[in-house]
């Protein structure tokens, strides 16, 4: 409401938004029509819901990718039209080849995604615990986390070939460190007071892990978890289409080299709406996980 | 005396596990027999012989000005369109689910997308590590720009502030660590980018030269490649690193005096 009441405010002759569509029909046929009537359709749009403008958006967003190649202004051969996108996207649900390279591609993914988080959590919670550990590991991590995976696919392809192995290794590679690093960062945020308490009351070891550190850790560690899913999809991705192996990107790959314009804009958007997919379940989880964190009730509070 | 000791423990915990695993990596690769796994000796060597030769103009130079095209290409793009789309809301609400598409999409992917429309020349390498790496930077601009301080915010109006003054004074300082933080991601993805699109297609470059050894089984070179990699992640990330320490000393002082800290 405030909103409008401000953009309302920024042309001082316009009506309060709401009452301003009546008497727009009769201010129309002055000398500048397109004035009010902008003022009108503005202040209208104004009242819209965030969601509507989100539709129109994707909306107007097809209509610009089916109209660019259809007028003219980008070739066909590069940019086919939307709807030849959609054709070719229904014709490769129809195909079973398709559904196996999704399957692969998510395989590489969730296996791999599964290793890099248990790895990071047992060596973040492993090292964190320890002060020693920590400082004697220090460097090294700072050394190997910003090695791009990239780097190693030359070496996964020499040793693995082109199979699942060389995928798992580029993406365990680089969806280790986001795990690790926020779990690192999550046990040293322990709050000392609770933890000599817990020492004071004689906590066990283990008890100590899971009453005290695991539950500060958790908020950093789904963050990690959810940039390591991002990233675990495109190292799986790029593996598939630099390397060959099986999957989505080597399908983009392939229709790529065979000229099949309109088969490699709908398998990009298969892998778009697949990266959405990893975005919002990793968001659900986090939520889940931790609906008893303030961060969380707070937001939904509000 | 005690300083001094204090230094030297210092530099053991820095230097000791590297130069365990370095060590260990000599011990093993020495023994090893497997034509994979080349000695370390052979490896500096090739180090030396391959990068150190025209290969530094030919290869490591073209790639290093991709990169940074790339990357200062994205950082433009994302802070401009992160401060317009952070202060127009029915702009963000308009472009959100376009946006949000945009970043799910795997970078690689757009690599055979954009080679149909500027071929597999520099410019295309450009585009690609513009199209990765601006997503970080444009939705921490964002969320920086949307996190401006109420009070800042109306105190800059009542003393009128406006236009490009605004932007300078208070819009782009409120916002730079988010900006920074977006920065550093998009550096990571820039590389990953730089060395993926010289992998898939090009005549020149890092990744081109890395994949040409491992096609022909020049194995001590293509480890070479990889720790030229390794290396120029790093060294990156402690320029940045640098930049990151000038540009929020501000920030992180006032971080610790409302923490209470010295």
């Amino acid at each position: 409401m405030s909103t409008q009441q401000r953009s309302g405010a920024g042309r001082p002759a316009a009506p309060p938004p709401v009452a301003a569509r009546p008497p727009d029909p009769p201010a129309a046929p002055a000398a500048e029509p397109a004035v009010p009537r902008a003022g009108g359709l503005r202040s209208w749009l104004g009242s819209l819901p965030d969601a509507v403008f989100g539709v129109l958006g994707v909306l107007l967003f097809a209509g610009l990718l089916e109209a660019l190649p259809r007028v003219g202004v980008v070739s066909a051969d590069y940019l086919p039209p939307f709807s030849d996108m959609i054709g070719a996207l229904a014709e490769e649900a129809g195909e079973s080849a398709f559904w196996t390279a999704l399957l692969d591609t998510l395989r590489g993914w969730a296996y791999g995604l599964a290793i890099a988080s248990a790895l990071g959590v047992l060596l973040g919670l492993l090292i964190g615990s320890f002060d020693l550990l920590r400082r004697i590991t220090a460097s090294t991590i700072e050394f190997l986390r910003p090695i791009p995976s990239v780097a190693l696919i030359p070496l996964a392809v020499l040793v693995y070939g082109t199979g699942l192995e060389s995928t798992l290794l580029l993406v365990v590679y680089a969806a280790l460190w986001p795990v690790l690093l926020q779990t690192l960062a999550g046990v040293r945020d322990v709050d000392p007071v609770a933890r000599d308490t817990a020492a004071s009351y004689g906590f066990t070891p283990w008890a100590r892990l899971r009453y005290v550190v695991w539950p500060t850790a958790l908020p950093y560690l789904m963050t990690g978890l959810r940039l390591s899913a991002s990233v675990a999809l495109i190292l799986a991705v790029s593996s598939e289409l630099i390397i060959g192996s099986p999957g989505l990107g080597s399908e983009i790959a392939r229709a790529q080299s065979s000229n099949a314009v309109a088969r490699m804009y709908a398998l990009v958007l298969v892998t778009g709406a697949l990266g959405v997919c990893v975005n919002v379940l990793a968001r659900v989880l986090e939520r889940r996980v931790l609906s008893w964190h303030t961060s969380v009730r707070t937001e939904a509070a509000t | 005396m005690r300083a001094l000791r204090g230094g030297a423990k210092a530099l053991l915990f820095q230097l000791g596990l590297p130069a365990v695993l370095i060590g260990l990596w000599w011990l093993l690769a020495a023994r090893s027999t497997n034509f994979y796994y080349p000695t370390l000796d052979e490896i500096l060597s090739a180090f030396r012989e391959t990068w150190f030769s025209d290969r530094f103009v030919d290869d490591i130079l073209p790639s290093l000005g991709r990169l940074l095209a790339g990357y200062l290409g994205a950082v433009v793009i994302g802070v401009g369109l992160g401060v317009l789309l952070g202060s127009r809301r029915r702009l963000r609400a308009l472009l959100e689910p376009v946006l949000e598409f945009f970043r799910a999409v795997p970078p690689p992917v757009l690599i055979p997308v954009l080679m149909l429309f500027s071929g597999i020349g520099d410019t295309m390498k450009i585009v690609v590590i513009i199209t990765g790496a601006v997503w970080p930077v444009l939705l921490n601009t964002v969320e920086g720009v949307r996190a401006i301080d109420d009070v800042l915010a109306d105190t800059a109006r009542c003393y009128g502030l406006a236009g490009p003054a605004r932007l300078r004074r208070l819009v782009l300082p409120a916002a730079s660590p988010q900006i920074v933080a977006g920065m550093r991601q998009a550096l990571s993805i820039s590389i990953i980018l730089m060395v993926i699109g010289e992998m898939f297609a090009s005549s020149s470059g890092l990744g081109f030269a890395i994949v040409q050894f491992q096609r022909s089984f020049a194995i001590p070179e293509m480890w070479s490649g990889i720790l030229l990699l390794g290396l120029l992640g790093f060294g990156l990330s402690l320029l940045f690193g640098l930049f990151e320490s000038r540009v929020l000393r501000w920030h992180r002082g006032l971080r610790q005096s409302q923490r209470g800290e010295k």
